[in-house]
């Protein structure tokens, strides 16, 4: 069937901010979507709340709405573009969940509006937990046994049949939120109740336990003529019981015979059909039991998913773009593979070597949560790394996570792991089993033992245990020849072993083990994602590294080269990407590594793109010329640049993991292009940035840099308490605190020991109430682009990346902005920046002090870019080509026609019993943006696009401490003229009665009826301001904060954040909101210009 | 374990390592692409005379089993791979890969690059090739290599299909009746016919026409096999008898044998299809199937009488034929693997068409 003629446009919603369970695999296929549809001449209407996502960039789309994903505004919008027809399986559970609220609200409807891909029945006879099984049994695949509640008292009458353990999921909840594994009957009641809190309709299930299967998914696509195609099959090593977005997985299945591989591909045929998705991708999780086989149905995605992005990326087919096309007619046998360029989609793609992929896990920013992974998913990012053997694809994973491991290592001697401590970690999953599987192997348990704690399969044990074997027999050649044979070298490169861990064993330097081998010919090979397995010519050049005999990387080269006549050859630049997702490392600099690419390439250049992050854009093959799927250490990078030999290398835009390995990468001979490494050396370096400072006669925070317990105790003393103390090298604020005396000071030097890893430590004057300021700016060297300055809502000492900030300002001075701005002009000038820049101010009183500066792409570059209507890091990028800053037309950005204003996504509800207090330690996974014509309306949209949206009326809790009660009593004023119930305990209601507030008096503990707590409890309280006192803060207030958050009440911890809230209410109840796509808003900003 | 050649007709040399049997062994090299099956793969008579390349690397994972089987020894002439595991995982499993292999005196080689050998395979197409773990000289691999006859013109029937007759029983109630000439009978087939509640005889390829009409079957089956159809030329004739006296139904060999019988040509592919993922359109209804691969020649349409016969299956990829069915007679066949083992099910209704064709022609035979 052709394209279908009778629908023209196409409205489709994005997943919103980057959460835990939702991250940017979606901005992928919503990307891939766009692109795909806008080819077949629709006109996409698209939505996302996420400033930092190529599917918002002005140019994906026609008409690109930044606003809150929610009915009320996806309504408006709806009227505003009457769009023909909603794709809702390309958007995360988020974009499903909307569509199916805007159907049954009648929206759609109303509207005539057409749901693409999934119809409103399919979407719940998937999601709908029992409508699922009803579908499972109607066609007789096997399920484990489970039964439904609504009630605690239900729950448990269930559980006393299907026993224990067992597990509690939540119905239409994402990444398994509310969903647990429960042991005994204690916890039940508890995790019973959480279960059903958290599901949008109050239901539960509870089911048969099958912790300790064998987990596997299959990635499914099924067209309108009703054919279907198995992309992938991906094996879990972690096995059930861990949620699959925090289990080491393989891809493709190794353990299943042919047989038991059919018979879940015939079930998952069968299922897709029975469910009814008519086209379109979904995602089938089966579990098996590793002793009989038994094989059940755990669940179904009818959308594209997370999975499906890695099954992309490990097969080199692309999911959502294909699911786009059968969305609007296609059948799979009338889409090309891109990749052979001869044969249809309508095949199961052949891949010809492994692929593993690694969670990256951020315990270490939430030292209060406990490291033990079960059903629900905590990793923030996730790695993928392609070899010809599973040894190799494993440990070019694991130092592809950049968690400072090199490999499968010894980054703890196993000598000093107590045994009971050995057993825990390996029984209980966590975020480093892996390693302790290595340890454990090493104090010599044997496979079958370590089989036995982890319940992963023997097949996976049995390799990790080939890997420590080689490792020793290499140790043992070295020791008796002192040198290892060209053979052993081979090998060793063969199964993953880095240069690093050669290093180890052969007590040399890495670059000595490079030397050698490349004396002796072994050196990586490049081989091509080509879905097909060399069946087909592949045109598309996605590589991978692997020691072999043949590299196709130089054969492609060579024909290129050929192929061009001479002279033409295009300049070949080379693009680092950020490598797996974390806290502080995001969509953001990836964002910045696309936009390079698609600017370079449009300007002639080849671009190349290594990163090792399958969530990516970046990764998409389409995104630059060429692809190198590798992880982002010296040595694969070093391999690539072997073959490639570019004529520039841009480590700027890929946040801090491209940027650590800048020097050497120079000193080995890289051509780096943009800001110079000594540059970015000055702005790192604590001293030479306070000389340079000093000359340009910029005022600083008191600071000093010490490498010494002993030296840090002094320094802080010189500077003055409170102090803000942190390693050097560190980005997302890791490990950063602010300190009020020396007491705290040496224990936190205790704690950074690790992430510290010899880097100096600096302490700065940590100024107090003191507002900061954010600037992003482009340089070429010779002139400034001042682009953006953000006033931060959070005082300084949150950080940057988890404070709200608006811009333009709207309460800085004309003077001030005007200092900051030749401020930026002159820093960037002396170092000499070519690129971007961004620089952190701190504003107290009238003063203006610099907090840093950092000479590459900042993580707000995306949210000005779209706010001004400049794509700031292709303008950097060509700019680090060459060109000039003259040579672009760049608007005023004083006067800008709106207001935006960006807000961060924290992932406390995730980590339980984590207070949700910030500092200067960054903790949000991901941002919004909220644009209206006035501040108020911008921030009370922010807000509703973090899911925090402010109240219009009902009761307020009010609760500061003892500097903010000043301030707060004018406030409560307002919220009272609003319409508020106010509460208050003891000392903030005596202040504001003192100042003619109406409140009502609250305890903050105790059992009676006027108790904080109970009044959340009875949702007697729609916003909670709680400003924490002193340094540690109280405990009864903890658990106020955390009974808000369990129940998604909007929780204010900053005075500043309050005052914004204020604006924000007052807006939603004088202005109400409108809606403006970014392509009209950039019309009406620049049209008074053109005039 | 030792050095091992993989040296091809055209000069190019491939290295690995032998497991446990050594020597050399000779015959066509042949890539597949299937990710798993290798158990399947190795006992496939239709792999007679040919040395199998794996393109997906691990293999042996989880093990032998005594049920994946698909005849009762293996017929590669050598097996070459990435990497063999050593530890195997799968509760059905008994034994190791390269016990296996050991225990069939089957020479594997592992540590080869066979992205390399399967692109140069692509390109040159399949060729002959030796292994060898004594001899390394090119020259005088190239004197033995030339001894070996090539696939174009060899039978390889005789020496893998059935010397006596036997019967497999059908499951529960016996429906039907089929005699399968055997060119080398995949045991998946003989499974799914019983599983429908056929009862087939399998009888030796020199079986005459007039015996297997004698006795009086419902059907009549061509089973796949090895080599060059060309070559069996007695095949070809019995078939050329039985045409239009039975519904007949062929697979692989039995398609190629059937377009031969009514007139046609073979021809070699450059490369075949081996694997499990080929799309394949039913023309009739427009269904893709993917489908399980196992060919190195290829029926030429244009050699058939259009009035006559009718190609009925497509291959998406390359749009070769890969089915017939005859205008006037019971008769249809499909080049490839509708009974799977290994490879995806989706053709299994084909059996069923089977069934129709033989109740529609004793109805009208009254």
């Amino acid at each position: 069937m052709p394209k279908r003629t009778d629908i023209k446009k196409i409205l489709l919603i994005g997943s919103g901010p980057i959460v835990i369970g939702q991250a940017c695999e979606f901005d992928y296929s919503g990307t891939q979507a766009c692109k795909a549809l806008r080819e077949e001449g629709f006109e996409i209407v698209l939505v996302n709340s996420n400033p930092a996502t190529i599917m918002t960039d002005p140019e994906t789309a026609p008409h690109t709405y930044i606003e809150p994903l929610n009915v009320e505004f996806l309504e408006k919008i709806i009227i505003k573009e009457r769009p023909d027809a909603i794709l809702p399986t390309l958007g995360g559970q988020t974009g499903l969940n909307l569509a199916v609220e805007l159907w049954e609200k009648g929206i759609l409807k109303k509207y005539n509006v057409e749901m693409l891909g999934a119809r409103y029945e399919v979407i719940k006879k998937a999601e709908d937990r029992k409508q699922f099984k009803q579908a499972c049994q109607s066609i007789g695949l096997d399920l484990p046994r489970s039964s439904f509640a609504y009630t605690l008292d239900e729950a448990r009458e269930v559980v006393k049949e299907i026993g224990f353990p067992c597990i509690i999921r939540s119905s239409f909840t994402l990444g398994g939120t509310g969903g647990s594994i429960v042991y005994s009957r204690e916890d039940f009641d508890v995790k019973a109740q959480r279960g059903i809190d958290s599901s949008m309709i109050s239901e539960i299930l509870i089911e048969e336990s099958i912790e300790g299967w064998k987990e596997f998914e299959l990635e499914v696509m099924r067209d309108n003529k009703d054919n279907v195609v198995i992309v992938c099959a991906i094996e879990n090593i972690d096995p059930m019981g861990v949620h699959t977005g925090d289990s080491i997985t393989v891809a493709p299945a190794q353990t299943l015979t042919d047989r038991e591989y059919q018979q879940m591909r015939d079930q998952s045929l069968a299922l897709i059909r029975e469910i009814g998705v008519e086209t379109g991708g979904s995602n089938i999780q089966f579990a098996v039991h590793p002793k009989t086989g038994r094989m059940v149905v755990i669940e179904m995605n009818p959308r594209v998913s997370r999975s499906s992005a890695l099954a992309s990326k490990a097969t080199g087919f692309p999911i959502a773009k294909f699911a786009a096309k059968l969305a609007v007619g296609y059948s799979l046998d009338e889409i090309q593979n891109d990749i052979t360029r001869e044969t249809p989609a309508s095949f199961e793609p052949a891949i010809d070597y492994c692929v593993t992929k690694i969670p990256r896990f951020t315990f270490e920013k939430f030292p209060e949560a406990q490291d033990v992974l079960g059903i629900q998913m905590k990793s923030v990012g996730e790695t993928m790394a392609i070899g010809r053997t599973f040894k190799e694809s494993l440990q070019k994973g694991l130092r592809g996570l950049e968690i400072h491991h090199i490999g499968f290592d010894n980054k703890t001697d196993y000598r000093n792991i107590e045994e009971a401590k050995l057993l825990q970690r390996l029984r209980e999953p966590n975020a480093s089993r892996i390693f302790y599987i290595k340890y454990a192997l090493q104090s010599g348990m044997t496979v079958d033992q370590v089989v036995e704690h982890t319940r992963m399969d023997i097949w996976f044990i049995a390799q990790m245990k080939q890997l420590l074997d080689f490792e020793n027999e290499m140790i043992a050649e070295f020791a008796a020849a002192k040198t290892l044979s060209d053979k052993t070298l081979r090998q060793a490169k063969e199964w993953g072993f880095s240069d690093p861990q050669l290093a180890e064993i052969m007590d040399m330097s890495e670059s000595a083990v490079r030397t050698l081998r490349k004396q002796k010919g072994i050196v990586a090979t490049f081989k091509v994602v080509d879905t097909c397995a060399a069946e087909f010519e592949a045109y598309t050049p996605y590589f991978y590294s692997t020691y072999e005999t043949e590299d196709e990387a130089i054969l492609q080269n060579e024909k290129l080269t050929k192929a061009q006549a001479k002279g033409t050859t295009r300049r070949k630049i080379m693009i680092l990407g950020g490598g797996p997702n974390r806290i502080g490392q995001g969509i953001e600099f990836d964002y910045c590594c696309c936009h390079a690419a698609f600017a370079l390439k449009e300007r002639g250049f080849e671009t190349i793109m290594v990163n090792s992050n399958p969530e990516t854009v970046s990764t998409d093959y389409d995104t630059s010329d060429r692809l190198y799927f590798e992880p982002l250490t010296f040595e694969d990078v070093m391999n690539i640049m072997d073959v490639e030999k570019p004529d520039g290398v841009i480590v700027q835009f890929g946040g801090q993991t491209p940027l650590n390995l800048a020097r050497r990468l120079k000193q080995a001979g890289a051509p780096i292009i943009g800001t110079s490494v000594d540059s970015i050396d000055t702005a790192e370096n604590r001293e030479k940035f306070a000389a340079l400072m000093d000359e340009l006669k910029i005022s600083q925070p008191n600071n000093a840099t010490a490498t010494t317990v002993e030296e840090t105790a002094a320094a802080a003393l010189r500077v003055g308490y409170p102090v803000l103390v942190r390693p050097s090298y560190v980005l997302g604020g890791r490990a950063m605190r602010i300190v009020y005396d020396e007491e705290s000071l040496m224990s936190f030097i205790d704690e950074i020991t690790d992430v510290s890893r010899g880097h100096p430590i600096l302490i700065d004057k940590f100024i107090e109430d003191a507002m900061e300021v954010d600037v992003d700016a482009v340089c070429d060297g010779e002139q400034v682009y001042v682009a953006g300055i953000m006033e931060h809502i959070e005082n300084a000492g949150i950080h940057s990346g988890d404070s709200a900030c608006v811009l333009p300002p709207h309460t800085l001075s004309e003077e001030i902005l005007a200092e900051i701005k030749e401020h930026t002009r002159r820093i960037a000038l002396a170092l000499k920046v070519i690129g971007l820049l961004n620089i952190q101010f701190a504003v107290k009183g009238e003063k203006v002090f610099i907090l840093e500066v950092n000479p590459r792409a900042s993580r707000t570059v995306p949210f000005v870019s779209k706010a001004i209507g400049v794509p700031l890091a292709k303008m950097a990028a060509r700019i680090m080509a060459g060109e000039k800053l003259s040579g672009f037309k760049l608007p005023d950005i004083d006067r800008l026609g709106m207001v935006a204003v960006k807000e961060c996504v924290l992932p406390f509800s995730r980590f339980s019993g984590v207070d949700i207090i910030l500092g200067p330690e960054m903790k949000s996974t991901g941002e919004v943006m909220g644009m209206a014509p006035t501040f108020g309306a911008a921030y009370a949209k922010s807000q509703m696009a973090a899911n925090q949206g402010l109240p219009k009326k009902g009761g307020v809790f009010i609760s500061v401490n003892e500097n903010d009660k000043r301030s707060v009593a004018f406030m409560a004023k307002r919220l009272h003229d609003l319409g508020f119930k106010l509460f208050a305990t003891k000392g903030t209601a005596k202040v504001l009665r003192t100042s003619g507030v109406m409140v009502t008096l609250v305890d903050k503990t105790g059992e009676g009826h006027n108790n904080i707590l109970t009044l959340i409890q009875k949702d007697e309280i729609n916003l909670v301001i709680n400003t924490p006192s002193g340094k540690k803060s109280q405990f009864d207030m903890r658990k106020i904060r955390a009974a808000a958050i369990l129940r998604n009440i909007p929780c204010i911890t900053t005075i500043q954040g309050a005052a914004a809230a204020i604006h924000g209410i007052e807006a939603s109840l004088k202005e109400g909101f409108t809606v403006e796509s970014l392509q009209s808003y950039y019309q009406r900003s620049s049209g008074p210009e053109q005039a | 374990m030792k050095e091992a050649v993989l040296y091809l007709e055209d000069g190019k040399c491939f290295y690995g390592r032998s497991l446990n049997i050594h020597g050399e062994s000779a015959g066509e090299v042949v890539f597949n692409t299937a990710l798993s099956g290798y158990q399947e793969v190795l006992t496939d008579p239709s792999y007679a005379g040919q040395i199998v390349v794996m393109t997906y690397p691990l293999i042996g994972n989880y093990g032998i089993n005594d049920e994946d089987v698909e005849s009762s020894r293996v017929h590669v002439k050598g097996f070459v791979v990435k990497e063999f595991c050593r530890t195997y995982s799968n509760f059905r499993a008994n034994k190791g890969l390269i016990q296996y292999l050991d225990e069939n005196k089957v020479i594997g080689i592992e540590g080869v690059d066979t992205r390399a050998l399967t692109r140069h395979l692509r390109v040159a197409g399949a060729m002959k090739g030796l292994i060898s773990t004594d001899d390394f000289d090119p020259r005088s691999l190239k004197v033995k290599l030339a001894k070996v006859p090539s696939m174009e013109g060899a039978d390889w029937v005789k020496e893998v299909a059935t010397k006596k007759p036997y019967v497999w029983k059908a499951e529960g109630q016996k429906k039907y009746r089929v005699t399968a000439i055997d060119c080398g009978i995949k045991l998946n087939i003989l499974r799914e016919m019983a599983r429908l509640g056929i009862e087939t005889s399998v009888v030796p390829p020199t079986t005459s026409a007039a015996d297997i009409l004698a006795a009086d079957p419902d059907g009549i089956f061509l089973a796949n096999g090895p080599g060059d159809p060309a070559a069996v030329t007695n095949v070809i004739a019995t078939v050329r008898e039985l045409i239009g006296k039975k519904p007949i139904f062929g697979i692989c060999l039995g398609n190629q044998m059937i377009g031969l019988a009514l007139g046609g040509r073979t021809y070699k592919l450059k490369f075949g299809h081996h694997g499990c993922n080929h799309p394949v359109k039913d023309l009739e209804t427009g269904r893709i199937s993917i489908t399980s691969q196992n060919h190195g020649f290829c029926v030429d349409i244009n050699s058939l009488n259009k009035a006559e016969v009718e190609a009925i299956h497509i291959n998406l990829n390359d749009k070769t034929v890969e089915g017939l069915r005859h205008k006037k007679y019971p008769l249809f066949s499909v080049q490839y693997h509708p009974e799977a083992a290994p490879g995806p099910n989706d053709a299994k209704y084909l059996f069923g068409r089977f069934i129709e064709m033989m109740e529609k022609f004793t109805l009208k035979k009254g």
